[in-house]
C-alpha cells in the first residue's frame, strides 16, 4: 500500500493525520477504515457527563415555572456556558479520536438532521441531541436513526411540531388551534425522500396529521392547578392528535396513535427515493461536490437492498474505486480543517476562545447551521475568496501561539508529505521562522483538501 | 542556508509578480450604472419609534412613556408632513428628505403574518412567502439573470453570505477580519505555495485583490462593542468603495443586529438610529457621482407592537417600516396607506396593520433599472406573490 492511500484514508475519510498516523495507516488503509465501522466507535462516552436533554429541559422549565426573572436568567446563563464547554469538549473528542471515520459519519448525520441554535429554544440541548439521537445509530439502521431524531425534543421543537394541533383532536375542537406542517415537510424534503422524491402537498398535510401529538414532557397540570415541569423526553399527547385514517404516498394508515407516524417513518426510511437521496448526499460528501452517477447507483443499491443498513453503506463507500484516486477534489469544512490542525499539533493547547472565534469568523460555528437543510457540502460555499482569507488569517494567528520548538518540516512529513507540491516543500523549508512555516503548511491546499 | 532562503524568497516574489500582473477578469458587458444597497435590520425594528405618527391621537395613548414628543418640544420629532415626524436621532437625514432623496413606507411588512424572527427573516430573504420555501435568496435568483458569465454583481458585507444572497449566482464578499491583517511577506509565500492548485490560487488571488480602504484595518484590535458600533459605518464605506469600481459589484447587502428591543428601547434605538443614519450618509458621500443611480432600501423582518410593554420596550409585531434612500429615489414623501392606530385598526388588536408588502417594494426596485422580465420576477424570484403589486411613484425615472 502506498503513502498516498494512507493520506487519502486519513483525510477523505478521517480528520487529518497526527504524528505517526501515516506510518500506522500505510500498512492497510482500507482495513484501518473498516475497523472503525462498529457501533461503539461512534459513541463519545466522555461527553455523557454533560447530562441528558430530558434533564436539561426539565431544569430550564422548572426555573421558568417560578417566574423568578433572576433565576430564569441564571439558569439560561448556566446552560449557555455548559453549551460552550460541551462544544469545546466535543471538538477535543474529535481531535483525540482513534476512530475519526466514525466521527466524520457523526458529523455527516448531524448535518443531515440539522437542529440549529438559530432557534434559541433548542440551544442548550443540541449537543445532547447528537449524543442521544445520532451517535448510537451511525453504523446501525437508518430507520432507527430517523425514529430517534424525529422523536427527539430538539427536533420536535426546532421544526415546530410541539405546537402542531390536529383540528379534530380533543383540544383542537375546543380551541382554535392549528396544525404545523414544518416537521412533516422537512422529513420528506430534507431527511428522507428529497425534494424530488415524489411526494405532494397532500402527503405533507397527511403526514403532519399523523405527527400531531408527537411532543415532549414539559409541563404537567397538577390537581391544585399548579403546573410543574416533568421531563424533556418524548411524550405522545393524544389530546392534540388528529384522529382518523391517513393516506401517504398512496398507502393507507389506520388510526394508531403514536404508532401511525412510526410506521410512516419506517416506510419512508426504506423507500427507494430515500436510498437515492441519501446515496447522493453521501457520495457528494465523501467523493465529489459533483457526485458521479455510477458511485451514487452503487451506494443507492446497497442502501436499498440492505434496508438502510449504515454499516454496509459505510463499507460500500470505502470500496468505491473513485475514492482512492488523486487529486482530492473536496475542500475541508472549517471545522474539519480546525480539527486537522489540532490533530497535527498533537494536543498542543490552543486557546479555546481562539478556536470559537475562528469557527465563527469562518462561518462554521457548531450547531449554528443557517437552516434545517444544514451546511452546504460544496467548495463553492466554503471557499469564497473572503472565506479563504479568514482561514489563512486564522491559521496564521494559531501558528504564533504554538511552541517555537515545533518543526514545520517534520509536521509536513507527518501530514501532507505524500501529496505535497514542490512549491509547498520549498516554501516550508525556506520559511524565515517556524511559525511562518507552520502557517504555510496549515494554509496549504494540500492540508485543506480531503 | 541564508543563501537558500534568499533564493526561495526571490522565487516567491516571482510567483507574486505573475499573480499581480496577470490579466484582470474581462467582462463581456459592463455591469451597468444602477446601484442597489439593501440594509437588513435583524430583530424587528420599531417603525413607530423611527417614524412617529405624532398627530395620531392614539400614538401617545399606546405609548405613554415611549412616545417621542411632538415637534417643537425639546427632543421632539422632526416634522415631515404634519402627520409623521422623524426621530431626532435621524437629524442628519432630514436634509436628504428635504432634497427628495429619502422616503418612508410605514405599515410595511412581508407576507409573513406571524412573529418568529427566524421564519420572518427567512421569508424576507427567500422571497417565496413561506419559511424555508427555498434554499436560496430572492436577490441571488435575481442575480442569476443579471450576472454575465463569471461576473459577480452581488456583494455581501460581513463574514457570511446572508440567505438573500445565497444561491446559484456567484457573489463577492467583504468582511473585516477579527484576526487582523496577515503580513505581505506571508501572503507572497502562500501565493507561491498555491500555484499548483487552481481552486485555491484563484480564490486567493481574488481575495488578495479585494480593495484596501485606508483607516479601516487599523482598528481591528479594539473592544467588541466598539467594533460592532463601527461595523455598520465601515460596511457602508466598503460598499461605496466597491460599488464605485467600474467592474465592481452593483448590488450589496449589509445587515445590522440589535433591533429586538423588548427592554429599555429608547436609549438603544437612539444609538442604533444614529448609526443607521450615518451609514446612509456614508453611502451617499462615498458613492459620490454614482449616488444619483443608487437606491438604498432599509427593511426589517417585521415591526413591533403598537403599545409599549411594561419594560420600556415593545414586542414583536407585524407592521413595520421600510426606508428608501438614494439619488434615484423620488424622495420627500411618506408612501402607502396609513391604517391608523385606533384599537379597531390594529392587526389582531396589537400590531400596526400591514398595508404595503415588502415584496411590492422589492419588485419596484427590480423593475427600476434592472432588466428582468416580469414573468421571471413573478414565477421565479417571488413565486405566488401576484397580489403584491409593484408600487408606483417611488423613483425619479418612473
Amino acid at each position: 500500500m502506498s503513502d498516498v492511500e494512507a493520506f487519502i484514508a486519513l483525510n477523505r475519510f478521517g480528520l487529518g493525520a497526527g504524528p505517526g498516523d501515516l506510518e500506522i495507516v500505510t500498512e492497510d488503509p482500507a482495513q484501518w477504515l473498516r475497523s472503525q465501522i462498529r457501533a461503539d466507535a461512534a459513541i463519545a462516552s466522555r461527553l455523557n457527563a454533560f447530562g441528558s436533554s430530558s434533564d436539561i429541559v426539565k431544569d430550564i422549565f422548572e426555573a421558568r415555572m417560578t417566574s423568578d426573572k433572576g433565576l430564569i436568567k441564571e439558569v439560561k446563563k448556566k446552560y449557555n456556558k455548559k453549551f460552550r464547554i460541551e462544544v469545546a469538549a466535543r471538538m477535543q473528542h474529535a481531535v483525540q479520536s482513534t476512530t475519526p471515520f466514525a466521527e466524520r459519519m457523526v458529523a455527516f448525520w448531524s448535518n443531515h438532521f440539522t437542529v440549529s441554535r438559530t432557534k434559541a429554544v433548542t440551544g442548550p440541548i443540541l449537543p445532547a441531541f447528537e449524543r442521544e439521537a445520532i451517535r448510537p445509530h451511525v453504523f446501525g439502521k437508518f430507520d432507527d436513526m430517523l425514529q430517534a431524531v424525529t422523536g427527539h425534543v430538539a427536533m420536535l421543537s426546532y421544526l415546530d411540531n410541539v405546537v402542531s394541533v390536529g383540528k379534530n383532536s380533543r383540544l383542537g375542537k375546543r380551541r382554535n388551534k392549528s396544525m404545523n406542517e414544518n416537521l412533516a415537510r422537512e422529513i420528506l424534503e430534507l431527511h428522507t425522500l428529497g425534494v424530488n422524491g415524489g411526494y405532494t402537498q397532500k402527503d405533507v398535510m397527511e403526514f403532519a396529521k399523523a405527527l400531531t401529538g408527537w411532543s415532549f414532557g414539559g409541563y404537567r397540570n397538577r390537581k391544585n392547578k399548579k403546573r410543574r415541569a416533568v421531563h424533556g423526553g418524548f411524550e405522545f399527547n393524544s389530546a392534540i392528535h388528529e384522529p382518523g385514517v391517513k393516506s401517504i404516498l398512496g398507502k393507507t394508515y389506520h388510526e394508531g396513535g403514536v404508532n401511525e407516524a412510526k410506521r410512516i417513518l419506517t416506510d419512508l426510511a426504506l423507500h427507494r427515493s430515500t436510498a437515492n437521496f441519501i446515496a447522493t448526499k453521501l457520495v457528494r460528501h465523501f467523493v465529489n461536490d459533483d457526485p458521479p452517477p455510477s458511485a451514487i447507483r452503487k451506494i443507492e443499491r446497497v442502501f436499498f437492498n440492505s434496508g438502510g443498513d449504515l454499516k454496509e453503506v459505510s463499507q460500500a463507500l470505502i470500496s468505491l474505486e473513485e475514492v482512492w484516486q488523486e487529486p482530492l477534489p473536496k475542500v475541508k469544512t472549517p471545522y474539519e480543517m480546525a480539527v486537522s490542525v489540532l490533530r497535527a499539533v498533537d494536543g498542543t493547547r490552543v486557546p479555546p476562545n481562539l478556536l470559537a472565534k475562528g469557527l465563527t469568523s469562518m462561518g462554521h460555528s457548531p450547531f449554528n447551521a443557517p437552516s434545517p437543510a444544514g451546511w452546504p457540502d460544496v467548495a463553492s460555499h466554503w471557499l469564497s475568496p473572503e472565506a479563504l482569507m479568514r482561514r489563512v488569517e486564522w491559521v496564521r494567528t494559531i501558528s504564533t501561539r504554538l511552541p517555537a520548538t515545533m518543526d514545520p518540516t517534520r509536521l509536513l512529513a507527518q501530514t501532507v508529505a505524500p501529496v505535497a507540491s514542490g512549491q509547498l516543500r520549498d516554501m516550508i523549508s525556506g520559511a524565515p521562522t517556524t511559525d511562518v512555516g507552520i502557517a504555510l503548511l496549515f494554509a496549504s491546499a494540500e492540508f485543506q483538501r480531503r | 542556508m541564508i543563501n537558500r532562503r534568499h533564493f526561495l524568497y526571490g522565487s516567491a516574489m516571482a510567483g507574486l509578480a505573475t499573480a499581480m500582473t496577470g490579466p484582470r477578469i474581462a467582462y463581456a458587458t459592463a455591469p451597468g450604472e444602477n446601484r442597489f444597497v439593501m440594509i437588513i435590520l435583524r430583530g424587528g425594528m420599531d417603525g413607530l419609534h423611527a417614524l412617529p405618527p405624532y398627530a395620531d391621537p392614539y400614538y401617545k395613548k399606546l405609548r405613554p412613556r415611549l412616545a417621542v414628543k411632538a415637534p417643537g418640544f425639546e427632543g421632539g420629532v422632526l416634522n415631515l408632513d404634519g402627520s409623521f415626524g422623524l426621530h431626532p436621532a435621524f437629524e442628519k437625514l432630514l436634509p436628504l428628505y428635504k432634497s427628495k432623496e429619502l422616503l418612508f413606507i410605514p405599515a410595511a411588512s412581508t407576507r409573513y403574518r406571524k412573529r418568529s424572527h427566524f421564519d420572518g427573516q427567512n421569508i424576507l430573504e427567500n422571497g417565496t412567502g413561506k419559511p424555508f420555501g427555498a434554499n436560496d435568496g430572492w436577490l441571488n435568483r435575481a442575480l442569476t439573470h443579471l450576472n454575465d458569465g463569471d461576473q459577480r454583481l452581488g456583494l455581501a458585507l460581513g463574514s457570511n453570505v446572508p440567505l438573500i444572497l445565497q444561491g446559484g449566482a456567484g457573489v463577492q464578499s467583504w468582511g473585516k477580519s477579527p484576526f487582523g491583517e496577515v503580513d505581505e511577506d506571508f501572503l507572497m509565500r502562500l501565493t507561491y505555495a498555491y500555484e499548483e492548485d487552481k481552486l485555491f490560487s484563484s480564490a486567493f488571488s481574488e481575495a488578495r485583490n479585494a480593495p484596501k480602504i485606508p483607516g479601516m484595518d487599523e482598528d481591528a484590535g479594539k473592544g467588541k462593542r466598539k467594533r460592532n458600533k463601527e461595523n455598520t459605518n465601515l460596511f457602508a464605506k466598503a460598499t461605496a468603495e466597491l460599488l464605485n469600481r467600474d467592474d465592481g459589484p452593483r448590488i450589496a447587502v449589509m445587515e445590522t443586529t440589535g433591533w429586538d428591543t423588548h427592554f429599555g428601547q429608547a436609549g438603544r434605538l437612539n444609538r442604533l438610529f444614529k448609526q443607521l443614519g450615518s451609514a446612509i450618509l456614508t453611502l451617499k458621500h462615498g458613492l459620490q457621482d454614482n449616488w444619483v443611480n443608487t437606491q438604498v432600501l432599509v427593511v426589517s423582518e417585521f415591526g413591533r407592537t403598537a403599545a409599549e410593554n411594561g419594560n420600556g420596550g415593545t414586542d414583536h409585531g407585524v407592521g413595520g417600516l421600510a426606508i428608501l434612500a438614494g439619488g434615484a429615489i423620488k424622495g420627500g414623501q411618506v408612501v402607502g396607506d396609513w391604517p391608523g392606530l385606533s384599537p379597531r385598526s390594529l392587526y389582531e388588536g396589537r400590531d400596526v396593520f400591514p398595508t404595503t408588502d415588502c415584496e411590492s417594494i422589492f419588485k419596484s426596485i427590480l423593475s427600476n433599472g434592472y432588466n428582468i422580465g416580469q414573468a421571471v420576477v413573478e414565477d421565479q424570484i417571488f413565486p405566488n406573490s401576484r397580489k403584491s403589486i409593484p408600487l408606483d411613484g417611488l423613483f425619479k425615472g418612473a
